[in-house]
Parts: C-alpha cells; structure tokens; sequence
C-alpha cells in the first residue's frame, strides 16, 4: 500500500474545505451555514497539524488550537445574533433575513 | 503458544497492551473489562435497591432469587421483552442512536482507567483530557434523546440536565486541574496527564494527592466529589430524572431495552468519573497507609486483603442461609444461597492461596499474580466506597431545586476550584 | 464510533516508539470525514446535520491522532464536539426548525454556488498538482510522549523566558471573555 503522505491529509482538508464552501454559498438554513463554517475551520485545522508533522515542529499545533478557540468564540457570538434576530422576525432563512433591503 | 499471545506476556518490564502494541491483549482487557462493567451494573442495580430499602426499613427485593439476588437478572429479561414503543411523531433514526451515543461516550472513558501500573488497556499520554472530554461526550446523547422524543417534558429534562451537566463540568475540570499540577512536584519540574503516570507521582512522592497541601487537596477533592454527583444526575442533584418532577426526564418516552441502555450509560458512568476521583487522589492502585505501615510484614497482611473481603461476603450468606426458615417454601432458596456461599468461599480460598504462595516480592509467576490481583482489588474497592456513597446521598439527602442547583455550580463551585487552584499552584511553587 | 479507542487497536509494533496506525486506518477515518461532511451540507433535518458534523469532528480527531498530534485531538473533542455541537444543539431546539424543514433547502442561486465552488475546488488541484514538487516525502515523527509539555512550552515559555506564544495566548483568552460577553448580551430580553 501506498505510505500516507502529508499530500493525502492535504487533500482531504481540500476536500471538507470545498464541502464546507458549497454548504455556506447554497442552504438557506442560518444553522447548517454556521456548521459549514465549522467545517472549513476544521479544514484548515487538519492542513495545519498536517504541515507541522510534515515540518516537524509544533507551530501549526500551536496554532490549531488558536483557530480552534476562534471558532467557538464566532460559534457563540453568531449563534447569539441568530437568536436575537430569531426573536424579531421568526425566521431562519438567509434569504428572508433582509431588513435592510431597499 | 503463538508469538503474539505470549509475546506480551515474557515482555521484561510491565507495560500496557497499548504501549507493547498487542492487539490480542488489549482485545482481551477491552472483553474483560466489558464483562466486569456489565457485572458491577447489575450489583449496583441490586445494591441500590437493597440499601436503600434498609435505609428505608423496608427490606427490599427478597423473592426473586434469595434475598433478590437474581433482581436484576429478572429486570434486565423483562426489560428485553418489553415492547418497542416509538412515539409516532419522533425522529425514528435519532430516536435510535441517541441512546447509543451515551453509552458509547460512558465506555469508552474504560480505555484509561489505570487498574495498576500495567493494567490499563492503553496509557495514553492525555489520559485524563481523554476521560473528561469523551465524558462530556455523553451530555450529546442526552440532549438529542429529549429533542428525539418530541414531547415536552423530554425535551425541558435534557436541556435542564445538560445544563446541569455542562455547568459542573468546569468545577470539575479546575479541580482535575489542580491534582494534575501536584504530579509536577518532582524531580524534573515536569507533570503528566497520563492516568498511570498520575498514580506513579503519588507513589514516588508518597503521599495521597488528597492528603497534600493540607487541605488543598481536601478541598479539591470535595469539589470534584460533589461536581461528580451532579454530572452523573444523582441526587440531590437528580431534578432533571426525578419522577416527582419531570416524568423520568429525557427518557420519559423510551422503553425496554432502549431504557436500559441509558441506566447501563448512567451507572457506567458514575463508575468511570468515581475511578478518576480514585486514581487523582485516594492513590488509585496504592494500598492504605503505605508510610505509616511499611515493611514486608505489613505488606504481607494488607495483600490478604482480598482473600478476606471475599470470605467475610461469604459469611454474611452463610448468615443468611442460616438464618432462613427451614419451610419447603425456601428450600430451593436456601440451596441457592448456600452454593453462592460455597462459590465465594471458593474465591476467598482461591485469592488466600495466591496471596500466601507469592508473599515474596520476586518475580515469580505467583509474586505477579498476587501484585496484580492486589492492585486491581484495591482500586476497585475505593470505587466501591464510591458506589455506596453515591447511594447512601440518594437516601439522604432531598434534591436540590433547579435553580439552586444552577447557583451552585456556578456560583460557589467555580469560585472555590478558582481559588483552590491558585493556592496549589502558588505553595507548589513556593515548595519546589 | 469513536476513532480514538481504534488507534490503540489494531497497531503494528514499532520498537520503543507509539504504535503508527495502519494506512488502512486513513482511509477508513478519511472517507468517514468526508461523507459525514457531506451529509452536513445535504440534509433537510438540521439536527441530523449537527449529528453528521460530530461524526466529522470525531473522524478529524483520529486523523490528528494519527499525525501525533494528541494534545490537539483532546481539545477536539473538548472544545468541539464537546462544547461547540452542544450550543448548536441547544440553538436548534430553542429555534425550532420543525417548520422550516418542509421549506425549500437551498438557495435560488445554487448554481452559481456551486460553480464558484468547483472553480474553488480546480484552484486546489491545480496548486496541488503544480506544487506537489515542492512537498518532501518524508514524514516526520514527532515525539508523542512530550508533546503536551513541549506545546505548553511555546504557549507559557520555559523558566525564565517567555513562549513564542504567550501574547497571542493572552489575546485569545480577552477573545474568549468578549465573546462570552456578547453572546450574553445579545440573547438577553431587556438590555
């Protein structure tokens, strides 16, 4: 069998990556956008611990566990303003979340 | 013998199946621990009933098997035959494996438990990270439970209880905390996470952590006790599954074997966070006073410790069978108790035998044995204390309101763990 | 289900050092990280999309475990799977999608969503393709055993001098506290 290679985490980080990219641009659903989001920082997560076993230093662990702090801080503060505005308007669709249309 | 049975087992120095890289010993501890899990559930379920009905005076189960020891054999074969009952409106598939997802997080925190310094299905360098994340693994199941089974009081249940859950969690997370700080009281300045390592350092500097820096340790150690309680839902912190309250709470709607498997996850997990108080600060594998009783004299009695246990519980049968009317009606009881008594003593006789024959601290097959046997059954002995504590609370004491209970966890638990950690790590450094 | 029990398993023996993981093992943890990840995007229950974005995080887990990396597998499953699926839990509950799971799922502009995706996606391939020159095949094997003390080392700094890390460390725990003021701030009825 072929030896695992930092290349084949690379493509699997690309691979969530793009899924977690086409699941923001296209459901309409606020919760599932902000698990998308999730999943791309996981991507990048998985390329950064992947490149710093490749390198052999503790840089890209260092920090993944920043980004992973920042992710669950944007977790809370987007899930905070989802329900703030669940409260006005009673709707979690992207696409009706327009007040400020013109 | 094939060579990767026997490999592990001539291996010079005593390492876990994880660390020599056996498959087929690790499978075995996995399957071994399986099955003494499954036992020890069912003896809780047994002795839950039992002591509290004597708490109670009122006598408990007494007809199934002789004085209901064969209860919870007769529960877990009614709980099989029950009917399946789905509400009609609920998420069939989440409906399915939320169950799961909480008995799964229960066991595998088993993983790491160090039942001595080789007798752990693998070491792994984060032991403790591992076994208190993967627990709050479990507060998923429980939420997604409530939500599945679309209905009120399921759902108000889950989300109180992993409230509750989540709020203690980071008592206990600080306390944990500071036991791990006194490990690095050695040496070379350098702590562990490792659960085996984490007894090791209580060995080498001979002291129970709970004992160290008086009372610092006391006090974590109460904090992580109580916060332990509420993170298992167990009175008084039991609001969420109370059925004076809510209906039985997140599995309100579950029936047969799906309930059960949330009373196994449950009772699992008060094993599993009763075995990390154990190993943090009681010494975990350590027998008692290990200072102030030393030498091969000492060492020679307490290794009879296990023989004994099991010949005392054989005698209480033995009381027990003596003690039944001598009626037809209880002859077939009276025969039952009698050969549990005669297995026990079997026991008993077996343990003093290995005891008596390994006495010396050489390594000869009987010598590890006997170290083995000892270590395993003290550690499981300070759980069992656990155990009945946790039973003698739900006795006792009445449960705490909802909104109490919020208080504490965040209001008086976080502030004093904040406090007694920075004191430990304060007189750490000051020590060292 | 859970990959972490799997890597103690079914290791091949590696003298003295902890066990490597079979390739078998990547491919199993890989793909059960990207169907799961596809789930996430697809499904019309979103509480069936956050059990699959657990699924996913539990497999990343296994593949930082396999890339020695455990102390970042631990905060994993901590911080996400632990703390971050459990707010979104909650979310969906207090928010509850049961109406809107008969609405339409996707956007009028998928189309165009997914095309910029696809252009995304042979942006990858064609930097992984020209750039693969530029990856050395070797692997190296970090230290499992030290590796908390020596991340504990970049984050607080050995005695006497400081981390590399310490300031951003420090900046990410105000970003914690002005997160969790927010998030209070935001979900209270009366400010």
């Amino acid at each position: 069998m072929v030896p695992i290679t930092t290349f084949h985490y690379l493509v699997v980080a690309a691979a969530l990556f793009v899924l977690g990219v086409i699941g923001v641009l296209t459901r309409r659903n606020v919760v599932i956008v902000l698990m998308s989001i999730e999943l791309i920082l996981n991507a990048v997560n998985l390329n950064l611990v992947a490149f710093s076993r490749m390198w052999g230093n503790l840089h890209g662990q260092v920090f993944s566990i920043f980004v992973t702090v920042d992710a669950a801080a944007e977790a809370a503060v987007g899930l905070g303003i989802l329900i703030a505005f669940f409260r006005n308007k009673e709707t979690i669709n992207v696409d009706e979340i327009d007040l400020l249309k013109w | 013998m094939p060579n990767f049975i026997m490999s592990y087992l001539n291996s010079k120095d005593a390492i876990t199946p994880g660390a020599a890289g056996s498959q087929f010993w690790a499978l075995v501890y996995v399957f071994i621990i399986f099955a003494g899990v499954s036992v020890a559930v069912m003896a809780m379920n047994w002795l839950e009933r039992k002591a509290l009905a004597h708490f109670q005076i009122r006598l408990g189960p007494m007809r199934v098997g002789p004085h209901g020891l064969l209860q919870p054999i007769a529960d877990a074969i009614k709980l099989m035959l029950k009917e399946d009952i789905i509400p009609a409106e609920a998420d069939q598939f989440v409906f399915w494996v939320a169950p799961l997802i909480g008995l799964l997080a229960a066991f595998t925190v088993y993983t790491v438990i160090p039942f001595g310094p080789s007798q752990a299905v693998s070491d792994m360098n984060i032991g403790i990270l591992f076994m208190l994340g993967v627990s709050s693994l479990g507060v998923l199941g429980i939420v997604v439970a409530g939500w599945a089974s679309n209905s009120h009081y399921p759902l108000i249940g889950a989300l109180r209880s992993s409230a509750q859950m989540v709020s203690y969690e980071v008592a206990m997370g600080l306390a944990v905390v500071s036991a791990i700080l006194m490990t690095s009281l050695n040496a070379t300045g350098t702590g562990t996470l490792s659960m085996i390592g984490i007894v090791q350092a209580q060995q080498q500097q001979g002291v129970w952590f709970i004992f160290k820096f008086f009372p610092l340790g006391l006090i974590a150690f109460g904090i992580f006790a109580i916060a332990m309680i509420a993170e298992t839902n167990r009175a008084p912190f039991d609001m969420a599954e109370a059925e004076s309250e809510l209906t039985a709470g997140y599995h309100t709607e579950y029936s047969g074997l799906r309930w059960s498997l949330f009373m196994l996850a449950e009772y699992a997990a008060m094993i599993a966070v009763s075995s990390i108080a154990v190993a943090l600060w009681l010494g975990g594998w350590m027998r008692p006073f290990p200072n102030l009783l030393h030498g091969p004299a000492w060492d020679f009695i307490f290794s009879l410790f296990p023989g004994l246990t099991f010949f005392g519980l054989a005698a209480i049968a033995v009381v027990g069978v003596v003690r039944m009317p001598a009626h037809s009606f209880f002859r077939i009881q009276r025969i039952g108790l009698a050969a549990f008594a005669a297995v026990l003593g079997f026991i008993a006789l077996l343990l003093l035998v290995i005891a008596v024959a390994g006495r010396s601290a050489d390594t000869s097959v009987a010598a590890r044995f006997r170290e083995g046997i000892d270590y395993v059954y003290w550690f499981v002995f300070k759980v069992a204390i656990f155990m009945y504590l946790f039973i003698w609370y739900r006795a006792t004491w009445p449960r705490y309101r909802f909104d109490q209970l919020m208080k504490i966890g965040w209001k008086v638990m976080l502030p004093i763990s904040l406090v007694v950690l920075i004191m430990t790590a304060i007189v750490g450094v000051l020590v060292s | 289900m859970n990959p972490a029990l799997n890597s103690g398993l079914n290791s091949a023996v590696n003298a003295g050092m902890a066990p490597v993981a079979t390739p078998c093992f990547f491919y199993v943890l890989a793909g059960l990280a990207v169907v799961s990840g596809l789930l996430v995007i697809t499904r019309r229950n979103a509480v069936h999309s956050a059990l699959a974005l657990i699924v996913t995080l539990l497999a990343v887990t296994g593949l930082y475990l396999m890339l020695y990396a455990p102390f970042v597998a631990a905060v994993q499953i901590f911080v996400y799977a632990g703390g971050i699926m459990l707010l979104f839990l909650f979310v969906i509950m207090l928010v509850n999608i049961e109406r809107s799971s008969k609405d339409r799922q996707f956007n009028r502009m998928w189309p165009v969503g997914l095309a910029a995706a696809c252009a995304l996606l042979a942006l990858f391939v064609t930097a992984f393709v020209k750039g693969k020159a530029l990856f050395p095949d070797r692997m190296i094997s970090l230290p499992e055993s030290s590796n908390t003390q020596q991340i504990a080392g970049m984050l607080y700094g050995e005695a006497g001098r400081m981390g590399e890390y310490t300031f951003a460390f420090e900046i990410a725990s105000l970003l914690l506290l002005v997160a969790i003021l927010g998030a209070v701030i935001m979900t209270k009825k009366k400010i």
